[in-house]
């Protein structure tokens, strides 16, 4: 067992190149804030590329960021709020989530292709690398894509690399499309709403034209775990959309709103800001001592059939929705969920609503023995494996995060 | 010229013996094998390459597109599959002893579902198309091509389709939400769907993008969105292309995402005002149409701040629309922009390079100087919000050599892109037309990378061969690993 540590991307290509020469394989990580997600590997040596570190290349004006993949996202969030800019895919801090220590870095970010609740308006991870540079199972430096905001030359290398879970090769440098800060952002929340309305309720404010950037609903437990007075005090569900933009927009289009949606309590800047963010660490479901937590991304408007058909199955099951009920966040007791963590249960449900579960939360024993990550069908399975095979025919990087054998 | 991989001599010797065991496959009209007719399909929107196919299919059912692929894969026949054929950069240029798959019939729209944002269609519905069947919901699909009336999803999706609007609202991949495909073994995988994201790789987003390579498309779930309440649109003229440049690095850098952001040059302005009378200022360098879409409260705000911006950067002229039939009518010269380049020359061949935004003078400059070495004018046209340039190269195809010397400029137009840290296509694609320039942009390592993942996909290559890809997939040779057990040892390495 060794503890790699490269400062460049050469020392990497040298080091992979080893490692799959001994037929032995790695663990890449950086900040290490989400180890706990995925499936549980046992590698032979652990390549730290925290020291791959550094803003490269920022100018505001080309909307383009290149850094190391060890650079610590808060940095990056720092340099850019100079500029008045962000990443617009609002990368969560998952840390009391899965209880990581350290700092969240670039790199994993895209490895695991996060994204807040923005993503109803502004995608994820995905859609905002442009190019990065990597080494892959065969210990090649190898680059895809380019350091401008509209590229077509070559195959989309940067979607498959994000969320791949480093399973297909380190990355060395990457170049992100960054976005401009909104100048002001507020959240109407509506007070007691059923879930099966609120869904409706997301639903018509994202099909509105007024520009909705986050719209989440917390059943009353979940609400009352908030630290925003405005969300906790209605002692009722709390359904929350946010509108971010320019003052004089902002203004005009919160008033449209809740002509369609009707009046609820705003929330103002800061405000809007640390209840977001609540959303995104998965805070209403936190603090109910050790649970299991699974992410569901089904159909949106089969959000609360979902939902309520593993409540009838699971008692224990607390839940919140986010992006329009795109995302479910579900806990359950482990005693009730069982050994599979109530993957019986949970996966039929979000299945049979056209969508995908990820076990997050479970001890890892039970994310060894249950597929964490929703099963492929047998032809895409083999595909994906063809495809980790053209990156890592040796199987050195990551093996098994994501899938069995993979 | 760009050559194209050698013709299957057995392959062509069976030809009758294909074209009857294809009819059995698709009956009726789905199988066009006389010259006369194939001439039809010879060339795409890059009309300087022609080749006939060997024979057209035209499906109808993804059970005969699965019949078609399974029967091609064990045959070793190549598959060249193909929209509308507005492709610029030849994606669906025919081979010789290829089959041209043409997914025309599949042209209805499927499922309009608003409350999940989607709308579910066959490939071959138009891009506009998409937009006509929502509109009356107040919802549209973002992505437009300028040949969105006649270009189809599915042609968007191989290409990555752009347009004028995508650095607010996205290409075609931020855009496709799910897809049904066929492999080249008639396997039929669905990638996505109505949900967000998917479990395991991102396949849809190497999908989109792959220029026809990897798969055919037989399904595209797009993700439609609420219309902008209104748009207003300005014209700034500048003296100089620098003042130009500096107010759209100004815009962005101050925080503002125009719906659309473009730049014409002075001979651009000038064969577009001849065309439609947009009202252009004929006095200026440079022009810049600054889109901005939203509420009337946001679009007015904006207006006011663009204009301030201009006014800085030293605007010549600057003017808002003052109605919709305005604003149309502003776009209109932009729209025109090729033909009317068109009657200034019997033939001009369009650029497609993308550079980052500081570097547009320094091109401009430099395709001057380029102008008078290739002997051939350049009319500059781009999507200056995104760095996406559009040179159109002037030139006579009767006239001996020039279109040799059009094409040589415009290679060079791209190097010098790629030289300042831009990329060869910024929307329409390598195909055919810069296949022989990736290695200014990608070295071996790289390339090798992508056509492992086209083995991975097509192990035998024989979906769209010759294009994007300087050499022919060796996946054997490829995925062999060449590695020395013990040779590479590090002796100071920190162990625990």
């Amino acid at each position: 067992m060794s503890l790699l540590q490269p400062s460049d991307a050469q020392q990497i290509a040298e080091m992979i190149s080893w490692v799959a020469a001994e037929d032995d394989s790695l663990e890449i990580v950086a900040g290490g804030t989400k180890r706990a997600l995925g499936r549980p590997m046992k590698t032979d040596h652990v390549l730290d590329v925290s020291g791959l570190k550094g803003i490269v290349e920022y100018e505001a004006a080309e909307l383009v960021l290149t850094a190391r993949p060890g650079e610590p996202l808060a940095s990056i969030n720092a340099e850019l709020a100079k500029k008045r800019q962000m990443l617009a895919f609002e990368p969560p801090d998952w840390r009391a989530l899965l209880g990581g220590q350290g700092e969240q870095t670039l790199g994993g970010v895209v490895a695991c292709n996060l994204a807040g609740s923005r993503r109803v308006r502004a995608g994820s991870a995905r859609d905002y690398v442009l190019g990065f540079s990597a080494v892959n199972g065969f210990g090649d430096i190898w680059k895809a894509g380019g350091k401008v905001v509209k590229n077509v030359t070559g195959y989309d290398m940067c979607k498959l690399q994000a969320g791949a879970y480093g399973t297909l090769s380190a990355l060395t440098e990457l170049s992100l499309k960054v976005m401009p800060k909104p100048e002001t952002a507020c959240t109407i929340v509506l007070h007691g709403l059923a879930d099966e309305i609120a869904i409706t309720v997301l639903a018509n404010a994202l099909n509105s034209p007024f520009e909705v950037s986050g719209a989440a609903h917390l059943p009353a437990s979940a609400a009352r775990r908030s630290k925003i007075g405005a969300v906790a005090a209605g002692l009722g569900a709390a359904t929350a959309l946010r509108l971010e933009g320019p003052r004089p927009s902002v203004a005009y289009r919160i008033d449209a709103l809740e002509a369609l949606v009707g009046r609820g309590a705003r929330l103002g800047d800061a405000e809007t800001e640390a209840f977001w963010s609540e959303v995104g660490c998965v805070q209403p479901l936190l603090e109910q001592g050790p649970r299991i937590v699974w992410r569901l991304c089904p159909t949106p408007s089969q959000a609360t059939e979902v939902a309520h058909s593993i409540l009838s199955a699971l008692s224990s099951a607390e839940f919140f929705f986010d992006w329009g009920g795109g995302l479910i966040w579900l806990s359950l007791d482990p005693e009730e969920a069982g050994p599979d963590a109530g993957a019986g249960i949970v996966r039929p449900a979000v299945k049979s609503a056209g969508g995908h579960a990820t076990l997050v939360v479970a001890p890892g024993a039970v994310r060894a023995a249950t597929p964490v990550f929703e099963p492929l069908s047998a032809g895409l399975a083999q595909l994906s494996a063809r495809v980790k095979s053209g990156f890592d025919p040796r199987g050195v990087l990551n093996p098994g995060r994501m899938q069995e054998g993979q | 010229m760009i050559a194209m991989p050698e013709p299957d001599r057995g392959v062509l010797n069976r030809r009758a013996e294909i074209v009857e065991a294809l009819r059995r496959l698709v009956p009726g009209e789905g199988v066009i094998d006389q010259q006369s007719e194939l001439r039809a399909f010879e060339c795409d929107g890059l009309t300087a390459y022609r080749q006939p196919p060997m024979v057209v299919v035209l499906p109808e059912t993804t059970a005969q597109v699965v019949e078609v692929m399974r029967y091609c894969a064990a045959n070793k026949i190549k598959v060249v599959p193909r929209g509308a054929g507005t492709s610029l950069s030849g994606g669906a240029l025919p081979l010789a002893d290829g089959v041209l798959l043409g997914m025309g019939k599949f042209n209805r729209i499927l499922e309009i579902d608003a409350p999940n944002r989607c709308v579910v269609a066959q490939p071959g519905v138009t891009n506009l198309g998409i937009t006509h069947a929502v509109q009356g919901l107040g919802l549209y699909y973002a992505p437009d091509p300028s040949s969105q009336i006649a270009c189809t999803i599915g042609g968007n999706v191989a290409e990555n389709s752009g347009g004028v609007h995508c650095l607010k609202y996205g290409l075609t991949t931020n855009n496709v939400i799910g897809i049904e495909m066929v492999t080249i073994k008639g396997e039929i995988v669905r990638l996505g769907g109505k949900h967000f994201d998917s479990s395991g790789y991102d396949l849809l987003g190497v999908m989109v993008g792959s220029e026809g390579m990897l798969g055919v498309v037989t399904e595209v779930t797009v993700r439609i969105l609420p219309k902008p309440p209104g748009a207003r649109a300005l014209l700034i003229g500048f003296s100089t292309v620098e003042g130009a440049g500096d107010c759209v690095a100004a815009v962005i850098g101050g925080g503002i995402i125009p719906g659309g952001m473009e730049m014409m040059d002075r001979l651009a302005v000038e064969a577009a005002e001849a065309f439609v009378h947009a009202g252009y200022p004929l006095d200026c360098e440079a022009l810049l149409i600054v889109e901005l879409d939203g509420c009337e409260a946001e679009v007015d705000h904006l207006i006011a701040e663009v204009e301030a911006i201009a006014e800085r950067h030293g605007a010549t002229s600057c003017r808002a629309s003052q109605s919709e039939e305005e604003r149309l009518l502003f776009w209109a010269g932009r729209k025109a922009a090729f033909p009317a380049v068109g009657r200034l020359s019997p033939d001009y061949y369009c650029m497609d390079g993308t550079i980052p935004r500081k570097q547009i003078s320094r091109v401009l400059q430099q395709l001057k100087q380029m102008e008078e070495r290739f002997g051939l004018r350049v009319a500059n046209v781009f999507h200056a919000g995104d760095g996406n340039l559009h040179p159109l190269v002037l030139y006579d195809a009767n006239k001996p050599g020039e279109l040799d010397r059009a094409e040589a400029f415009g290679a060079d137009i791209l190097r010098l892109c790629v030289e300042v840290g831009g990329v060869l296509t910024g929307e329409h694609g390598v195909g055919v037309e810069k296949r022989d320039l990736m290695d200014t942009m990608f070295n071996e390592d790289d390339l090798n990378q992508q056509q492992r993942l086209k083995c991975a996909f097509d192990s035998d290559g024989l979906l769209n061969p010759g294009k994007v890809f300087p050499q022919l997939c060796r996946c054997a040779e490829l995925g062999r690993m060449h590695v020395h057990a013990g040779k590479l040892a590090f002796p100071d390495l920190p162990r625990f």
